[in-house]
């Protein structure tokens, strides 16, 4: 199976995504530019953290627009994975992908470390690999990190089971403690914390493989979706 | 040509961490009497002649909606000038 790495100016997970694919995961992974126009031949798409457009206007509301964005609507809706890390978050919240936005740290200050979190939902295709109520370890790095929904839409994500991770130690402010998660169909996952930053021991945690593990698990017995 | 001044700003239910700060800062400034702060952004957009003002207000609307506001935490008013006399 294929893997996209989507590209914005400003991306800066990108390669580390590339090589978590790669090397840890060992499925094909391949890098596409935001002024790409298609995601033909991809099994899943991945969106990068970092600060696409520098985070002017709003975090991701600029890279929202990119060329490529309309193709990856139409690789969402056929029902292909779509994971978006940290600004590959706010960026599918701003092209309404997913649900609420992320907001200003209540602290206002950029914040860069470990995080525990729970694994709320264990059948999303993301989360399959953990136990539900499982706790893992992953990085956070952001300064809009805040989740934000207005109460109707927090009803919304808790009746259709959205909210796959959330903090046990809420560092930013988010809405219910949420960290991830899907849209109503299940097959695109915002989140905060960074997997692609923990996948073997030497970086500190391995916690973060089993994201990509469940993805590969579901497109492997799902089978080939055409769009 | 016209100009048009978009206000941009947090919905009364949204935590603006960045506004509490510079209103705690006015606050260690000795500014007592300063209640609240509000900080938002602020766009001047110059507009060629030639629409009216009911396609002028249906486009800066639609601007506002796709991009410059995020109705998700954000509301938006503007203002429509003559650019020549705001100079």
């Amino acid at each position: 199976m294929k893997f996209a790495v989507l590209e914005f100016p400003g991306s800066n997970c990108e390669m580390d995504l590339y090589n978590a694919i790669k090397d840890i995961i060992k499925e094909e992974v391949e890098l596409v530019s935001y002024k790409q126009e298609s995601l033909a031949g991809f099994d899943a798409a991945l969106i990068p953290g970092g600060f696409s457009y520098g985070d002017y206007l709003r975090s991701g509301a600029i890279a929202r627009f990119s060329p490529i964005i309309p193709a990856l609507q139409q690789f969402a809706s056929s029902g292909k994975p779509v994971l978006g890390i940290c600004n590959g978050f706010q960026i599918l919240t701003e092209a309404g992908l997913l649900p609420g936005s992320l907001q200003k740290n209540v602290s206002a200050k950029f914040i860069c470390k470990d995080e525990t979190l729970v694994v709320n939902n264990n059948h999303s295709l993301f989360s399959s690999e953990y136990q539900k109520g499982q706790l893992i370890s992953l990085p956070i790095a952001h300064g809009d990190g805040n989740y934000y929904c207005d109460q109707e839409t927090l009803k919304s994500l808790i009746a259709h089971d959205q909210i796959v991770f959330k903090y046990t130690n809420n560092p930013n402010g988010s809405v219910d403690n949420i960290a991830g998660i899907v849209n109503q169909q299940g097959n695109v996952l915002g989140m905060m914390p960074h997997p692609e930053r923990a996948v073997e021991d030497v970086l500190g945690s391995s916690d973060g493989k089993g994201v990509f593990q469940s993805i590969v698990k579901h497109i492997k017995s799902r089978g080939v979706i055409y769009e | 040509m016209a100009l048009v001044k978009v206000y941009v700003n947090y919905k009364q239910s949204i935590l603006n961490p960045e506004a509490e700060a510079v209103h705690k800062a006015l606050k260690r400034l000795g500014y007592a009497d300063i209640e609240d702060v509000k900080l938002g952004k602020y766009f001047e957009l110059t507009v060629a002649d030639g629409k009216s003002q009911a396609e002028m207000d249906h486009e800066i609307n639609e601007i506002c909606d796709k991009l410059l506001a995020n109705y998700n935490m954000e509301n938006y008013h503007y203002e429509i000038e003559d650019a020549e006399a705001a100079q």
